[in-house]
């Protein structure tokens, strides 16, 4: 879908990107993290031409970006930055409609698109559409962030550190509205963020970069599982690597179906980790399992946790 | 003994001003009122309008139902020892513009009263002049019940609203006639066609410069804030025009300007007059503008910039639409300073023959006539306050005004002290 070939940017004397080659396919989560200044803002950025490459092609859909009118381009892409970066002096409503105002939508099919990505982010219509971003809090603002980018239903959303400023309870129902919205729709995301477990938690793949070059990239488990360097190792935590493992996957790929445990149940749906730290809390080794109605299912092992971590159930 | 202490500590606490003084500002104005009633004269009888007059008291005025008066005052004693409540605030503004009101009646009827008992001889040439208490009361009693509008927290347009309505008696008592004994209304009915003609003259000077000075302020602005280098250079030599006094820009534009007219005669040209007043008063209002328009399209947050050009508006429409918008507030209360500074500057050009109210200042002050002087300077100052008033209300009702939040700082008081 979007294609990168040998891109590379300076600004000024300080390279940001040294021949950067990707492709993305279509419906891809890509996460882009490194650390600051490893140019992974710079790559989403020139995929939506904020940034123009010194060197270097970029390709959607096969065609060369730079022969797509610039505005025309990134009106069919969505953007999100940290914060939201509404329109302080317009209303929810027509912070929401600015690409279906821009592309020229009748007033009628933009105002049923705002009710309709409201609703699809949580937020009453009827309450929000006529309020200002400042009447708002972070995480709604994000929210009406995210339903902006969506409003003219582009195929690709960037997406550059948009939860960066939220609390961790705004940040993770949010991160859960992107994976839901992500699965509903197949859009192709591209998000940049600092946050590793934000990355491994939402990416179909993961792109580290350091020094303006990717390091490795590949699904979130094969990166924990196979880091290609040291330095990829210690970025994804040191020893924390094995917590991230645990976090990738479910109490339900190791649930012993039917097997008797006390205390309180905990969901199928819930990861590995939570299991482990379960277990410490409680100083046990087995835990009971529900699903999500609290029907009991069966139980967990801690000496499970411990066996299929090693890049197991990959 | 020991436990002395005890009673004279909560003693101490307890004369806090702050446990009964609820309203120290009205304390203080009612303080300084006291005591510009009793000291100063609250009319004063001259035999001629050149002469010093003769003071007469306030006190020895209130006689018969002007003592009524007393009333709004004794209300205004007591709202200080009451709790800052919404009604408190109200009655305070009810009273002290009743109040205001008030004391110019009694001024108006007075002079005539005096008038008609000065010596027959005399009468013809007798003024009757406002004395210095009546200018402090009347001063007083206005901050008095502006403080209280404060304290209501009224929106910018009601604010404005309950300022006309606290002027509107005032007003019809000087439409009325009831007025026309004071020396300053004589000074005005004598010069009646001189003081209108002054007063188009004076719009239209400000009028003028403040155009001129958007006209090449604004574009200015806008590139001093697309190019760093420029905004420093631009800044220092408008800083540097508003080091220059007035009335030596003023004296420096009628040598080229003279030039220009005697080597263009058809131009119309002259060194002294309209256009020098406009170019100088023009110069000064450069400064604010250019530095409204740099600040205000520089406190747009460059996040909102990003996301607008990420989200493909063009340059154009992100100015129109985003830039412009966000920077208008900041822009438009540096209009509104500047305008205001215009205001009182156009005063000065009288003496480059621009004419306005100056020339009334100039002419009182040349024959002494302190009435005369007033003549010019209360329009002066009535219009500052209406230019400041109407460019405030205009900020109110523009859209999204108001509603950028903490992002921009906000006039409206804390809550009450």
């Amino acid at each position: 879908m979007i294609e990168l070939r040998a891109v590379h940017k300076a600004f000024g004397a300080a390279p940001a990107l040294q021949g950067v080659s990707l492709t993305i396919n279509p419906g891809e989560f890509i996460a882009l993290i490194g650390p600051s200044g490893s140019g992974k803002s710079t790559l989403l950025r020139l995929m939506n031409r904020l940034v123009e490459p010194d060197r270097g092609q970029i390709l959607l859909h096969g065609q060369d970006i730079r022969l797509t009118q610039v505005d025309a381009l990134r009106r069919r892409m969505g953007y999100v930055i940290q914060a939201g970066g509404l329109f302080p002096h317009w209303t929810v409503a027509r912070n929401i409609g600015t690409v279906p105002a821009l592309l020229g939508w009748p007033a009628a099919r933009t105002q049923a698109r705002v009710d309709e990505l409201l609703a699809l982010l949580g937020l009453d219509a009827a309450t929000y559409s006529g309020r200002y971003p400042h009447q708002l809090s972070g995480g709604q603002q994000q929210r009406v962030g995210v339903a902006r980018a969506l409003a003219a239903d582009p195929d690709m959303l960037l997406m550059d550190e948009p939860f960066g400023a939220l609390d961790p309870v705004s940040r993770a129902a949010l991160q859960q509205e992107m994976a839901r919205i992500h699965r509903a729709s197949g859009k192709t995301i591209v998000l940049v963020t600092h946050d590793i477990d934000e990355a491994l938690r939402l990416a179909s793949r993961v792109l580290l970069l350091d020094g303006g070059r990717i390091q490795q990239h590949g699904p979130p488990a094969d990166l924990l599982a196979q880091p290609a360097t040291p330095w990829v190792a210690q970025f994804l935590g040191g020893s924390e690597i094995g917590l991230r493992q645990l976090a990738l996957q479910s109490v339900a790929q190791i649930l012993r179906p039917g097997e008797p445990a006390s205390g309180a149940p905990i969901s199928a749906t819930a990861s590995q980790r939570d299991a482990l730290a379960l277990c410490l809390a409680r100083q046990v080794d087995r835990l009971p399992v529900a699903d999500d109605q609290g029907r009991p299912l069966g139980a967990v092992r801690f000496a499970d946790l411990l066996r299929r971590a090693p890049g197991a159930g990959l | 003994m020991s436990a002395a202490p005890a009673p004279a500590l909560a003693l101490a606490a307890g004369a806090r001003p702050g446990r009964w003084l609820h309203n120290r500002v009205l304390a203080l104005l009612l303080a300084s009122g006291l005591a510009a009633a009793l000291g100063g004269a609250f009319l004063t009888l001259a035999p001629n309008r050149l002469v010093t007059g003769q003071g007469v008291a306030l006190a020895g005025l209130l006689v018969g139902g002007w003592r009524w008066l007393l009333a709004p005052a004794a209300l205004l004693v007591l709202a200080v020892f009451l709790p800052a409540q919404h009604r408190t605030q109200a009655a305070v503004a009810l009273a002290a513009s009743t109040l205001l009101a008030g004391l110019v009646a009694l001024a108006g009827t007075e002079a005539t009263r005096l008038l008609a008992g000065a010596a027959p001889a005399a009468a013809p040439l007798a003024r009757v002049s406002l004395g210095s208490s009546f200018w402090v009361l009347a001063t007083l009693t206005w901050l008095a019940a502006s403080d209280a509008l404060q304290r209501l927290h009224l929106g910018r347009a009601a604010q404005a609203l309950a300022q006309a309505a606290i002027w509107l008696p005032v007003a019809v008592l000087l439409y009325s006639g009831a007025l026309d004994s004071l020396s300053l209304l004589q000074e005005h009915a004598n010069r009646q066609d001189v003081f209108q003609a002054a007063g188009w003259r004076h719009l239209q000077i400000v009028a003028s410069a403040l155009l001129t000075a958007l006209f090449i302020g604004l574009p200015l602005g806008i590139a001093a804030a697309r190019h760093a280098q420029l905004s420093r250079r631009l800044l220092a030599g408008l800083t540097l025009i508003q080091t220059v006094p007035s009335i030596a820009l003023f004296g420096l534009l009628i040598a080229p300007l003279a030039w220009l007219g005697a080597a263009w005669p058809a131009s119309g040209i002259a060194g002294i007059g309209l256009l020098p007043a406009v170019i100088a008063l023009a110069l000064y209002a450069l400064l604010p503008i250019v530095h409204g328009t740099l600040a205000g399209l520089q406190q747009v947050p460059a996040s909102v910039i990003d996301a607008a050009t990420g989200m493909g508006l063009t340059p154009r429409q992100r100015f129109w639409q985003v830039q412009v918008p966000l920077a208008l507030p900041l822009l438009l209360s540096a209009v509104r300073l500047s305008t205001v500074q215009m205001v009182g500057m156009a005063v000065v050009a009288a003496l480059i023959g621009a004419g306005g109210y100056g020339a009334l200042v100039f002419q009182g002050l040349l024959s002494s006539a302190l009435d005369l002087v007033l003549l010019g300077v209360l329009p002066v100052v009535a219009l500052a306050l209406l230019v400041d008033a109407g460019f405030k209300l205009l900020g109110a009702v523009l859209p999204g005004a108001g509603r950028l939040g903490a992002g921009l700082p906000d006039e409206s008081p804390g809550p009450g002290r």
